[in-house]
C-alpha cells in the first residue's frame, strides 16, 4: 500500500473575471499518510484556491488530482461529493454549523449521509468524537448556543466522523483569539500524533505553521518551500 | 437510499420556518378547499338544473306526427311515376295518434341492449270543470312504476302517493296549479271533459309539482288504464313511447335508426334540449378555470417562500455539499419540502373543502319552481377531490422545482470563499 494519500500533479488554475489570471502555476506535491501540513503564504498567492481544488470542490483546474491514488479529474458530481463524504473532512475559518440541528446532529450528519453504519452507531461514534475534543457535554445544545472556540470544535469533531483519509483546514483558527486558537493546534496535533490523522491546513499564521511538521510555502501561484 | 436523511433534513428546514411554511400550505388549503367547493356547488347545481329537464324528458321519444303522408297517391301510380306532381290543399290522412302496433315496437325496445328502459305514454287533451266553467288541460296517461323508475315520478307528486294512482282507479294526480284553481283536496273527486265531450269522474289521490309551474296548471296524470278508458280507447292504444338509454350519447344515432326501423316519428333529447348542455358544460368549463387559477397563485406562494429559504440557507447548502450531500441531495431536499407542503396543504384543503360543501349542502334553499330541492344542491363526486389531490401536488412540485434546481446548483466554494 503506498504511503502517499494525495498527489498533485502540475495543477495550473486561472481567474477568468474580470481579467485572466494565473493563480496556480503547475503545482506539483504529495502527502503521505499521517502527515500534518501547513501551506502558507501572503494573501492571494493562491494558498486557499489550491486548497479548494484539492478538495474537488473546485473542478475548475488544469492538471492531475490523485486522492487515495485514484485520479478526480472529470468526475462526476456525485462520485466528487462521495469521495468528500467519505475521505475529506472539512474545517473551514467560520464553523458552518446549522442551526436547525443539535451539536449531535451536525457532528452525525455526514456519517448517516455515508450511510456505512446503524444510525445508532452513527450518534455512538459522534459522542466518541465529542469527547476526544471535550465537548461531549454540550452535544445536545444548539449550535448558536456555544461560543466560537466550541463551535469550531464541533465542526472538526464533524470532519472526523467519517474517520477520513485527510483533514482539510482554511484558516481554522482565523476567527478565534489567541487561547482558543492554541486550543485548536493543539487537537490538531493530537490528532496527528495519536491518532495519525493526516491534515493539511491552510493558514498565514506563521506561529501556527511553525509547530507543524511540514511546510509548504507559497508565493504568486508557485511552490517556494516544501 | 438515503431517503430517511434527506427526509429528516426536510423537515428541520420546515420547521425552522414553520410560520413561512405554514402560511405557504394555507395557501395550497385554501386554493384546493375553493376548488373542491367550488367545482361540488357548481356541478350540483348542474345536475340540479339538468335534472329539471333532463330527467323527465325521454332519451328518445316515438310518436306519430299528424301530417301529410310523404307519399300521395299520384306519385304510386306508374304512368306518372318519373313526372314531376304537384297537389294543391293537401290535407292529413285521417289517422290518429296511436302508435300502431305499439306492443310488438315497446317488446323489441326492451330487448336492445343499449336501452334501460320503455315508458309508454298517452296524452289525452281534457277539460277540467270547475262549476261551470272549463280549463283546459293535459291529461297524461302513465305507466305509473315504469314512469317512477325511469323518470322519477315520485320527486315530483309532493302530496299524496305515487303509487295510489296505480292501485285506486280512476285515479288522478292533479297539477298543483290546476289543483289550487279547481280547490280540489286530495280524496275529492273531479270531474273531466274529454275532447270528444263525454264527462268522466276522477279521484284526486295526490299533487304534481314540476317546477315549471305553467306546465303545473294545465298537466295531470293518470295511469295508462284510466286515461285508455277516458278517450274510449282500446287497451293497446299509446300515442308515445318514451325511451330511456344506459348512455345518452347513443340518442341521436338510435333516434335515426327508430325512425327508419318502425316508421315514427323519433326525436333524440339533444335535438329537443341542446341549449342544457352547452349551458352546463361552460358553467363546468368556468369552474374548472376558476379553481385552477387559486391553486397556480398557491404555487407561486410557494416558489416566493422556497427562493427565499434557499437565499438563507446558501451556507447550510455549502456546507452540506462540502460535508458529501450531492446537488442532487440537495435537489431531494427541497423536493421534499415543496412536496410536503403541497401533501400537508392538500390534504387539509381536501377536508375544508368537503367540509365547506357539506356546510353548504346545510343552507336551506327553498324555491317555488324546486319543491324537491331543500338545500343548496351539491355533487360530492369523488373526481373532483382526486383531480384537486392530483393538481396540489402537480403545482408545488413545479413551484418547488426551480428553486430546487438552483439550490443544487450552488457552488459551495463561491459561498465558502466569500466568508
Amino acid at each position: 500500500m503506498s504511503n502517499i494519500i494525495l498527489e498533485a500533479k502540475k495543477i495550473t488554475k486561472f481567474f477568468h473575471d474580470p481579467l485572466t489570471v494565473q493563480v496556480l502555476k503547475e503545482i506539483s506535491f504529495s502527502i503521505n499518510r499521517s502527515e500534518f501540513v501547513s501551506v502558507i503564504g501572503k494573501s492571494g498567492c493562491g494558498k486557499s484556491t489550491l486548497l479548494y481544488i484539492l478538495s474537488t470542490m473546485d473542478t475548475d483546474y488544469e492538471g492531475e488530482l490523485y486522492i487515495d491514488g485514484v485520479a478526480m479529474r472529470n468526475r462526476k458530481e456525485a462520485e466528487l461529493a462521495k469521495v468528500r463524504n467519505e475521505k475529506i473532512g472539512f474545517v473551514f475559518q467560520f464553523h458552518y454549523l446549522l442551526n436547525e440541528f443539535s451539536v449531535l446532529k451536525n457532528v452525525m450528519l455526514p456519517g448517516l449521509k455515508l450511510g456505512k453504519y446503524s444510525d445508532k452507531e452513527v450518534e455512538h461514534r459522534a459522542m466518541e468524537k465529542l469527547k476526544i475534543l471535550g465537548i461531549d457535554n454540550e452535544a445536545l445544545k444548539n449550535p448558536n448556543q456555544l461560543s466560537g472556540g466550541q463551535k469550531q470544535r464541533v465542526a472538526i469533531a464533524r470532519a472526523l466522523i467519517n474517520d477520513p483519509l485527510i483533514i482539510m483546514g482554511d484558516e481554522p483558527t482565523g476567527n478565534l483569539d489567541k487561547k482558543n486558537s492554541e486550543i485548536v493546534f493543539n487537537i490538531f496535533q493530537e490528532l496527528a500524533s495519536a491518532y495519525h490523522q493526516s491534515l493539511l491546513i491552510v493558514t498565514h499564521d506563521n506561529e501556527f505553521a511553525a509547530k507543524t511538521k511540514r511546510i509548504i510555502e507559497m508565493e504568486d501561484g508557485n511552490i517556494i518551500r516544501m | 437510499m438515503n431517503l430517511k436523511l434527506i427526509a429528516d433534513v426536510s423537515k428541520s428546514l420546515l420547521l425552522a420556518r414553520w410560520k413561512q411554511t405554514l402560511v405557504a400550505a394555507i395557501g395550497v388549503t385554501f386554493g384546493i378547499t375553493m376548488f373542491i367547493t367550488l367545482l361540488s356547488f357548481m356541478s350540483g347545481l348542474n345536475d340540479m338544473l339538468d335534472g329539471l329537464i333532463l330527467n323527465r324528458t325521454p332519451h328518445i321519444r316515438l310518436y306519430n306526427e299528424i301530417q301529410a303522408s310523404e307519399q300521395q297517391p299520384v306519385d304510386l301510380y306508374p304512368a306518372y311515376k318519373n313526372h314531376h306532381n304537384f297537389v294543391r290543399s293537401l290535407k292529413p290522412k285521417d289517422e290518429l295518434l296511436q302508435i300502431h302496433n305499439s306492443a310488438p315496437i315497446i317488446e323489441a325496445l326492451k330487448k336492445d341492449s343499449r336501452v334501460l328502459g320503455v315508458a309508454p305514454k298517452i296524452t289525452a287533451q281534457v277539460f277540467y270543470n270547475v262549476g261551470s266553467i272549463d280549463l283546459t288541460g293535459v291529461i297524461n296517461g302513465i305507466d305509473v312504476e315504469e314512469e317512477n323508475r325511469l323518470y322519477f315520478f315520485s320527486t315530483y307528486v309532493t302530496s299524496g302517493n305515487y303509487i295510489d294512482l296505480k292501485n285506486t282507479p280512476n285515479s288522478i294526480v292533479l297539477g298543483k296549479g290546476a289543483a289550487e284553481k279547481m280547490m280540489a283536496a286530495i280524496g275529492d273527486v273531479i270531474q273531466v271533459t274529454t275532447s270528444k265531450g263525454e264527462r268522466f269522474q276522477l279521484k284526486v289521490v295526490g299533487y304534481f309539482q314540476s317546477g315549471i309551474s305553467d306546465i303545473d296548471k294545465v298537466q295531470s296524470y293518470a295511469n295508462l288504464n284510466t286515461t285508455q278508458k277516458l278517450l274510449g280507447e282500446s287497451t293497446g292504444y299509446i300515442t308515445d313511447i318514451q325511451v330511456k338509454l344506459y348512455d345518452i350519447l347513443q340518442a341521436p344515432k338510435m333516434a335515426k335508426e327508430l325512425h327508419n326501423k318502425f316508421n315514427i316519428e323519433a326525436i333524440d333529447i339533444q335535438t329537443a334540449n341542446s341549449q342544457f348542455e352547452t349551458g352546463s358544460s361552460v358553467r363546468t368549463l368556468i369552474s374548472y378555470a376558476v379553481g385552477v387559477t387559486l391553486l397556480i397563485v398557491a404555487g407561486f406562494g410557494i416558489y416566493n417562500i422556497l427562493n427565499m429559504m434557499i437565499y438563507e440557507k446558501m451556507d447550510s447548502i455549502a456546507i452540506l455539499k462540502a460535508t458529501g450531500f450531492s446537488g442532487n441531495d440537495v435537489n431531494k431536499i427541497f423536493i421534499t419540502i415543496a412536496l410536503s407542503i403541497g401533501i400537508f396543504g392538500g390534504a387539509l384543503g381536501l377536508l375544508f373543502g368537503f367540509g365547506l360543501s357539506a356546510l353548504i349542502d346545510q343552507i336551506p334553499f327553498n324555491t317555488a319552481s324546486l319543491p324537491t330541492v331543500k338545500t343548496y344542491p351539491i355533487n360530492y363526486n369523488p373526481r373532483f377531490y382526486m383531480i384537486g389531490g392530483v393538481f396540489s401536488l402537480v403545482t408545488t412540485y413545479m413551484a418547488g422545482y426551480f428553486p430546487s434546481r438552483k439550490a443544487s446548483k450552488i457552488d459551495p466554494v463561491v459561498i465558502i470563499r466569500g466568508k
